[in-house]
């Protein structure tokens, strides 16, 4: 990324990028977590439970915390979600869990659940307890290709289920989004790293970083040498605003930005604009906003074409974004990229209203905003052109992306497939939960 | 503004809320503070012979319950600690600086007639209005005789109160233990040997927990641990059901209480009152909350006792001791149901697992256009009012009465009753 004279690095004290990207949510000590947990009904048929993606025991391991059993409690939470420590930290609770506790009906105010949850995990990591056993070995052999939630959900365990496994991963480190996408402030430090560790203790997932599928092996490859396989290679495509100019100095992918970010060891050194501007609705938009103003931009303003109830990005979320100075103006579409010397200048958008059949159509009416750097999030995309390359079998797609039934499983018999690439909520705790699924029904079939 | 003025055998205070002998009424600073917070009275901690004892580091231990401190609380100390002429000299002087509170001195000797006759006029000397015989302390000085070692054998109570009673003008308390098998037997004991009035509970037996690491009971001292007295919110339903004994026991001749036992709040003093008490002592609140709570008892109390058009205490004073009867004069044919107010459930399912797991599969858990649906099974319920317990929303589960026209009919008149088969035929 090139630094011009309104993109610079450095814009802050030291100690200020310590502050921003430190825990958003400071942990739960004890105290504070007994007295959280004694808030929780335990109640029956919790609704909470049926919220939750992974479906963990709610009520259960919140009893646990309140009785000082917290190994019970994060064993609770890892049987269901082995990445309970990440989805602590990430997942949108306000619309899963906690929303749907019955203390909202009663004070608006649910349990904390995710913080809860946190609690739990992180004592457990703290201890280093192995607290999963591997069953006897299967002799069988999964490959995975893609190491993120989905894919270290399904290894771990295919593993405990007695199977081994090998993992390739595009990238240098696994972790998938907890590692490259999720905005620095959910997971600080090394978190990602040390919950792929933990996963990774249990034994029997190898690790192949550096290889992608389509370029370093097939599909067909691994149909011939693994008893299955799992694909999770999430969504590789970002989508592009279709303008001219989109090439501009100062015209980013927030993807890429926050990936570069997460692996930055010093934000001091990122360069930010002075002026910002986001386009998007989703949790990548809010995540992209609220770094670059925590980087130092001055001004940051969110732009989506829609009103505050379609945003992706729940309410939370966008309170979230608001509160950390974040301008986010509603209806409103960019159509015009306006630069000066190849590096992007002003910014110019058409409001938008729903005609009278409810689609989008843009009033007519424009206006322009000065810009240092625009990042684009609007969207990812599944790219399914890897599977093909040098692949002789081919993979039936659903919206888009690779069509699974509810076990996971695509329309090769020993192909399954979860998380980002394949259709539905696009979380993590989604895609911890196919990779549960599908690891599940990967075992009774080798064992059949 | 409700009268709050309190007369309980002869001896007035301004209130009804007494601090209980206690550590919060062990010398004159504390009971200085004490009476500046607006407490009506104090009973003064325990005065023995000298030498004084000795007490030991590490003297309490409590039940914390769901995020809650000391729900319940108990002690292993011993009465004062310091010699009997700075308390005699202490007391006195707090009398003549505060005559308008209560001064009931508490008192525990040796149980041998020169001992209390010994005790007595120098209490008189002091000015105090009263005094209170220890017959209840479980831990320590039980083990010397003296304490609940007195408390238990009611002839021994019979025998002390005439003592103090041929000793002293001053109107004699006695306080009574509850670490017995029926409190009627001491509390007539107290009656027949001429008290005035009696004070209870005092704290019950206890281990309140074990340290798991240290294996030993706490408090821990020196890596041991001795029972101790248990009090606080925990042992107040306890206490009441010994006053409301008392209270409704022909024998015991409307004799004067002094309530004790987890009083927090003046809605527990008054649950007291309601069921006889005159004054009611309060320690582990003080404890736990400093003496600033006793503005809220005498003011709420005041406040509540307007709403009900009470003027004075005695306006309401066991007004609830009618309504104490053995069990076999309970109405066989009186019925309620449990009525779940839809609009107020939050869906917390509790009433439903309560009944089906523990009671009687009276409330069905249906799904409604998706939505959780908890609904009485009117002909299985039995009234228990588990439901209504369990469920957390105030008001949400009513017991409501059915009305089935049957008169009332107690267990001896019921015609199931075997005694009443056996007669018929």
């Amino acid at each position: 990324m090139t630094a011009s004279a309104d993109i610079q690095a450095g814009r802050l004290r030291p100690d200020d990028y310590i502050e921003n990207f430190n825990d958003v949510h400071p942990p739960l000590d004890r105290k504070r977590a007994v007295i959280e947990a004694s808030r929780c009904y335990y109640c029956y048929d919790a609704p909470c439970v049926e919220a939750c993606p992974t479906g963990i025991d709610i009520p259960s391991f919140i009893r646990k915390i309140a009785t000082d059993n917290v190994k019970g409690s994060a064993v609770d939470i890892l049987s269901e979600n082995i990445m309970g420590g990440a989805c602590a930290r990430v997942c949108p609770t306000e619309i899963l869990c906690e929303g749907d506790c019955v203390r909202n009906t009663q004070e608006e105010k649910p349990v904390k659940i995710g913080e809860l949850q946190r609690y739990a995990t992180d004592r457990l990591f703290e201890s280093d307890a192995q607290v999963f056993e591997r069953a006897a070995s299967s002799g069988k052999t999964v490959a995975v290709v893609g190491g993120g939630p989905a894919g270290l959900s399904a290894a771990h365990r295919l593993s405990m289920l007695g199977h081994d496994v090998v993992v390739f991963e595009a990238r240098d480190k696994v972790g998938g989004l907890n590692e490259y996408g999720i905005a620095a402030y959910k997971v600080p430090h090394d978190f990602a790293q040390r919950e792929v560790e933990f996963i990774l203790s249990l034994g029997g997932i190898e690790l192949r970083c550096g290889q992608a599928i389509g370029t370093d092996f097939s599909l067909s490859d691994l149909r011939r040498d693994y008893d299955a396989v799992f694909l999770s290679m999430g969504m590789s495509g970002v989508n592009a605003l279709g303008l001219e100019n989109e090439d501009l100095a100062g015209v980013v992918d927030a993807v890429d930005y926050i990936a570069e970010l997460r692996q930055s060891g010093d934000f001091s050194k990122l360069p930010v604009g002075r002026k910002v501007v986001v386009i998007g609705g989703g949790n990548t938009a809010i995540d992209i906003a609220v770094q670059t103003k925590r980087l130092g931009a001055e001004d940051v303003t969110l732009v989506y074409r829609r009103g505050k109830d379609n945003m992706n990005a729940t309410w939370h979320e966008q309170d979230f974004a608001q509160l950390n100075g974040v301008k986010i103006k509603h209806w409103a579409q960019p159509t015009r990229l306006i630069g000066k010397d190849g590096q992007v200048k002003e910014i110019e958008f058409e409001y938008t209203q729903l005609d009278d059949n409810g689609r989008l159509m843009g009033t007519g009416d424009h206006f322009t905003l000065l810009v240092d750097q625009v990042f684009k999030a609007i969207g990812q995309t599944f790219v399914p052109t890897p599977l093909v390359n040098g692949s002789a079998d081919v993979l039936e797609l659903a919206g888009g992306r690779i069509a699974v039934n509810e076990d996971r499983q695509t329309s090769l018999p020993d192909v399954w497939a979860g998380g980002d690439c394949v259709v539905g909520d696009d979380l993590t705790v989604a895609a911890v939960q196919d990779g549960k699924l599908a690891a599940v029904a990967i075992d009774r079939r080798l064992r059949a | 503004m409700a009268d709050l003025r309190c007369n309980i055998a002869g001896v007035q205070s301004p209130n009804p809320f007494w601090l209980a002998s206690a550590p919060p009424t062990d010398k004159e600073y504390n009971v200085v503070r004490a009476f500046k917070a607006g407490w009506g009275g104090v009973v003064w901690k325990t005065l023995g012979e000298d030498p004084a004892v000795v007490n030991v580091s590490s003297r309490y231990g409590a039940i914390n319950y769901n995020g809650t401190r000391m729900a319940g609380f108990n002690n292993i100390e011993l009465i004062t600690d310091r010699p009997l002429e700075v308390n005699l000299r202490e007391i006195k002087q707090v009398k003549r600086d505060w005559p308008d509170r209560a001064m009931v001195v508490s008192l525990m000797v040796p149980c041998e007639e020169e001992s209390w006759k010994r005790i007595l006029p120098l209490v008189e000397d002091t000015g105090a209005d009263a005094v209170e015989l220890n017959f209840g302390c479980p831990h320590g000085m039980s083990e010397r005789g003296m304490g609940s070692a007195v408390g238990q054998v009611p002839e021994y109570i019979e025998m002390v109160t005439r003592w103090c009673k041929k000793y002293t003008r001053m109107p004699v308390f006695v306080k009574l233990t509850p670490n017995i098998t029926n409190i009627l037997h001491p509390a007539r004991a107290a009656t027949a040997g001429g008290a005035d009035a009696v004070s209870l509970i005092n704290t019950i037996n206890s281990i309140v927990t074990v340290d798991l690491d240290a294996m030993a009971p706490t408090p821990i001292v020196g890596g041991k641990g001795a029972h101790g007295g248990y009090c606080g919110p925990a042992v107040k339903p306890i206490a009441l059901n010994m006053v409301a004994e008392i209270a409704r026991d022909p024998d015991c001749q409307n004799i004067p209480i002094s309530g004790i036992g987890g009083v927090s709040n003046w809605r527990d003093a008054a649950e007291f009152i309601s069921l006889g008490s005159g004054s009611v002592q309060v320690c582990t609140a003080a404890m736990h909350y400093g003496f600033k709570i006793v503005e809220d008892m005498a003011d709420g109390l005041s406040n509540w006792m307007d709403s009900k058009g009470y003027k004075t205490l005695d306006d309401f004073r066991g007004a609830a001791v009618p309504n104490v009867v053995n069990w076999n004069q309970l109405d066989m044919n009186y019925e309620c149901v449990a009525e779940i107010n839809q609009d107020l459930c939050i869906k917390c399912g509790l009433c439903h697992v309560a009944c089906e797991d523990t009671s009687h599969q009276a409330i069905f858990a249906n799904r409604v256009e998706g939505k959780r649906h908890y609904e009485v099974n009117v002909p299985e319920c039995v009234g228990c009012n588990l439901c209504m317990l369990a469920c957390p929303v105030d008001d949400c589960i009513t017991m409501v009465e059915v009305d089935n026209g049957k008169p009332y009919m107690n267990w001896l008149q019921d015609p199931r009753n075997p005694a009443n088969i056996k007669a018929a035929e």
